[in-house]
C-alpha cells in the first residue's frame, strides 16, 4: 500500500526530471541526447507499471476465479 | 476510513498528473494508470469480502456453484475490460478502447453460453 503510493511520486519526479532535462539538453543543442533522455524516463516507468500491472491481473484473476 | 485514502490519492495524482502531462503526454497517461490499479487494489480486497459472502449465501440457497462462478468470472471480466477501455479512451485512443469492450463482451458471450443452453433446455422441458 505505501509502496504503491510512492510509485505515483517516482512517476511523477521522473516526468518532471526528464522535462527539465531535456529543456536544459535542447538549449544546449543536444536534441538527440534529450531524445534517449525521455525513452529511457518512459522505459524505466514502464518496467514498474508492467508490475504493477501484473499484480492487480493476479489479484483479479484470485478474486473472481478467471481461470 | 478508507474513502479518506482513496480521495486523497485521487487528488494528489490528479494534481500530479496535470504537472506531469503538460510537459511529457506519454508519462501522463502512465501516471494515470498507476493511480488507476493502486485505487482498484484498494477496493479489491473489500470487493473479495463481499464474493464470500456471496458464496455463503448461494451455498445456502443451493444454487449451482457453475452458475456462480460463471457469475464472478463474467463480474470480473467486466471489471477489467472497462478498466482499460477507460485508461485508452482517456489517452485519446477511443477505437482501441472500442475493441477491447467488444472483446470483452465476446468473451462474456463465450461465458453465458452454457447458462443460456441450460435455460433453453428447461424451456424445452416444460413445453411438451
Amino acid at each position: 500500500m505505501g509502496s504503491n503510493i510512492d510509485l505515483i511520486f517516482k512517476i511523477a519526479g521522473i516526468g518532471i526530471l526528464v522535462a527539465v532535462l531535456n529543456a536544459i539538453l535542447k538549449h544546449a543543442g543536444k536534441e538527440e541526447q534529450g531524445h534517449l533522455v525521455t525513452l529511457a524516463g518512459l522505459a524505466i516507468v514502464f518496467m514498474w507499471v508492467v508490475q504493477l500491472l501484473a499484480n492487480l491481473f493476479e489479484q483479479v484473476k484470485s478474486v473472481f476465479k478467471l481461470f | 476510513m478508507d474513502i479518506m485514502q482513496v480521495v486523497a490519492i485521487g487528488l494528489i495524482a490528479t494534481v500530479l498528473i496535470v504537472v506531469v502531462k503538460s510537459q511529457r503526454p506519454e508519462l501522463g497517461v502512465l501516471l494515470s494508470v498507476v493511480a488507476g490499479v493502486i485505487l482498484f487494489l484498494l477496493v479489491l480486497g473489500k470487493i473479495s469480502s463481499i464474493m464470500d459472502v456471496i458464496k455463503e449465501l448461494a451455498a445456502r440457497a443451493g444454487i449451482s456453484m457453475v452458475y456462480l462462478g460463471t457469475i464472478l468470472k463474467i463480474v470480473g471480466i467486466a471489471y477489467i475490460a472497462e478498466f482499460g477501455a477507460q485508461i485508452c479512451r482517456d489517452a485519446g485512443e477511443g477505437a482501441v478502447a472500442t475493441k477491447i469492450e467488444f472483446a470483452a463482451k465476446v468473451l462474456i458471450m463465450v461465458l453465458a453460453v452454457p447458462i443460456i443452453v441450460a435455460v433453453l433446455q428447461l424451456l424445452l422441458k416444460l413445453v411438451p
